[in-house]
């Protein structure tokens, strides 16, 4: 059997940007400073080849400003390279920023009619698909009042709807999964999957590794405006996130640091019983763990883990906020994660905590913190002499005396 | 193939942006789609009292008699207002639709165009009230000559168009193009003969200079075949043609340069 034939290919694109340090948008500025802008180039894409297949779910991930978001702007027309060509077969359609082009003023109908025809509809097709598109959207009777009436929710619903429903043949997507509740982003990732086993090409930038390794057939990981490695999807992203651990360091409390830094953890302690920070506990006794952390953006449903190890550096057990559910919603700012416990059940010893926000497949890590903690237990009410943990398990002897 | 597909979704998008801009023109406005005839009936009224009855300017009589200056007005008037509004629309369709450059692909001669198209209809709706309206006063060669206007519309279309392309573009690089194109606009309906006539004493002696301006042909021709009720020359009808495709050859040239880099300059 034949390969399927390459229908998204990029030949060797460079793409240059201008970082302006001083820009004359004004005629008068540009005559008296004698040119229009004081500026030093930057290749935000630097001789980078790709070759999609037809039906192949191909993605593209990396670092903030690592291009591959410039790369996606170049495969779908909008930015046009410096250098190299590139070549798309088929209809596109591109989900880059929802509802682009719509107008406030305009009802949702008039909205649809006129992104439809920028994403190549035909009038008629539109008009057989419209119900459709409603529909998916869920915007039910609002679509004849103006889309400025709508909440962020409704437009953003409305503008995937009509993109989706373009029924492309290649469909560039640009990290616009994490929209809308969870119901409207399962019913997006169904018609992600629809189209995909519909054979449709579907090429997407991501940050969220876990959606990048389970939906995609191959990645390319970009870095610094060139391509490091094309390849299944499984290997490129274990090597992509073993790259970002390589950022590792030793932190100012002497302890070993990494991660991407969208959340940050302040600080990690224990509290006591009257609410003061500790680092003795009692075994047995309640206790929590309290986490600071800082944003630097808003950050989709991350996930908190707690590591503890003992003295010797074997694991006791790894606690994580997603497995129990606790999955907020998008966090942003600072704040404090705690987790308690009714009776810590960790046996007298020494013990150490590393602690990381992660993103929900925890292989993105936003900031670990190796052995960031190091506390004591005592001896308290739970009696088992010897090991790490109490397991607690009830004794019961029955006799049975000789007759 | 792909060329006529092309063409095709390019003639519905075109459709449906023309549509934006005109829906979206008059929208929440109380009096909507009237003010489309405010404007114009506004700007006759006061340029015929200021340079009738203050100036007196008198142009020669029209056909059959009618000796209207308003009507005078009006026909060369009109073509300039779409002209004008044509010219300072294409600017604002691409700067007021950053957003839709910066994140959509479709070919960007659109915006310009469909500025373009949304001013044809208000053009079209303009026209035909004149024709009604010199029709009542017995001019009914407006009626016959309707054909021939319909192609200086075409023409006066294509110059608008051309010019649209090459100021928009340049705003974009530039954004004092938009407020040097306000002053040019200006200036240059006073260097057309649209408020005077051509045969007023004082015009005389700059008539080379007056003939240069292809607007000047643009009103002479669409006055012709609407008040005086005769074909334009060959000569003023071949420059006002000439013009209008040198215009929009320039405009495309450019705008085509330009075009690459409008999602990052925007």
């Amino acid at each position: 059997m034949s390969e399927p034939r390459v229908v998204v290919e990029a030949d060797n694109v460079s793409k240059k940007f201008r970082l302006v340090h001083e820009r004359n948008h004004s005629l008068k500025a540009t005559i008296m400073r004698g040119r229009r802008v004081v500026s030093e180039d930057f290749w935000a894409l630097r001789g980078v080849s790709l070759q999609i297949r037809e039906g192949e779910t191909f993605g593209l991930i990396g670092e903030n400003g690592s291009g591959k978001s410039t790369m996606l702007k170049c495969l779908t027309r909008i930015l046009t390279p410096n250098e190299g060509s590139v070549r798309v077969e088929g209809k596109v359609s591109a989900l880059l920023e929802l509802g682009a082009g719509f107008h406030p003023e305009l009802s949702g109908r008039e909205n649809v009619y006129l992104n439809g025809a920028i994403l190549g509809l035909s009038q008629n097709e539109l008009k057989k698909r419209f119900d459709e598109i409603v529909d998916f959207a869920g915007v039910g009777a609002f679509i004849d009042e103006p889309v400025k009436n709508y909440s962020s929710g409704m437009y953003v619903r409305l503008g995937f709807s009509v993109a989706i429903n373009v029924d492309p043949d290649v469909l560039f997507v640009d990290e616009v999964l994490a929209v809308g509740d969870e119901a409207f982003q399962r019913k997006c990732n169904d018609k992600f999957r629809e189209l995909s086993e519909a054979g449709k090409t579907i090429v997407l930038v991501s940050h969220g590794l876990a959606g990048v390794e389970f939906m995609c057939d191959r990645v390319a990981w970009f870095s610094h405006g060139e391509v490091l490695q094309v390849g299944p999807a499984r290997d490129v992203v274990m090597a992509y996130s073993a790259s970002v651990q390589e950022g590792r360091h030793i932190d100012e409390t002497g302890h070993l640091r990494w991660g991407s830094g969208e959340i940050r953890v302040t600080g990690v302690y224990w509290l006591d019983q009257d609410g003061g920070q500790t680092a003795r506990l009692r075994s047995g006794a309640p206790a929590r763990l309290r986490l600071l952390y800082e944003t630097s953006q808003a950050v989709a449903r991350p996930v908190f883990s707690v590591k503890i190890t003992t003295d010797e550096g074997l694991e006791v057990t790894t606690a994580t906020s997603r497995d129990v559910g606790c999955l907020p919603e998008k966090l942003e700012g600072h704040g404090h994660v705690d987790l308690t416990f009714d009776r810590l059940p960790l046996l007298k010893g020494i013990y150490h905590l590393t602690v990381s926000a992660t993103d929900m497949s925890r292989i993105h890590e936003y900031d670990v913190r190796a052995g960031i903690v190091r506390f004591e237990i005592e001896k308290g009410d739970l009696r088992e002499p010897s090991g790490v943990v109490a397991l607690g398990g009830q004794w019961n002897i029955e006799e049975f005396p000789p007759a | 193939m792909t060329l006529v597909s092309s063409y095709r979704s390019s003639r519905e998008l075109l459709l449906n942006l023309t549509l934006r801009e005109l829906r979206s023109k008059y929208k929440r406005s109380f009096l909507g789609w009237a003010w489309s005839m405010v404007n114009p009936l506004m700007t006759m009224a006061v340029y015929t009292i200021v340079f009738r009855l203050f100036f007196r300017a008198n142009p020669d009589p029209g056909v059959d008699g009618i000796n209207s200056y308003a009507l005078f007005l009006m026909c060369a008037l009109i073509p300039w207002t779409f002209f004008s509004s044509t010219v300072m629309g294409s600017i604002g369709s691409l700067v007021g639709n950053a957003s839709l450059i910066q994140k959509t692909y479709f070919p960007r001669k659109l915006l310009p165009a469909s500025s373009m198209g949304a001013n044809l209809v208000t053009l079209g709706i303009e026209m035909g009230l004149l024709t009604l309206v010199l029709l009542g006063f017995g001019d009914y060669q407006a009626l016959e000559f309707l054909p021939v206007t319909v192609v200086l519309i075409v023409v006066l279309a294509v110059f608008s168009f051309g010019m649209g392309l090459l100021v928009s573009a340049l705003n974009v690089y530039f954004r004092d193009v938009e407020h040097f194109m306000n002053i040019v606009l200006l200036v240059w309906i006073y260097l057309t003969p649209v408020i005077y006539p051509l045969t007023l004493p004082g015009v005389q002696r700059f008539l080379t200079l007056l003939k240069i301006n292809p607007m000047t042909e643009m009103a002479e021709c669409f006055r012709s075949t609407l008040y005086y009720g005769r074909l334009p020359t060959a000569i003023e009808f071949g420059y006002f043609l000439a013009a209008s495709l040198v215009v929009l050859a320039i405009g495309w040239v450019v705008f085509s340069r330009l075009e690459t880099r409008m999602a990052e300059e925007l």
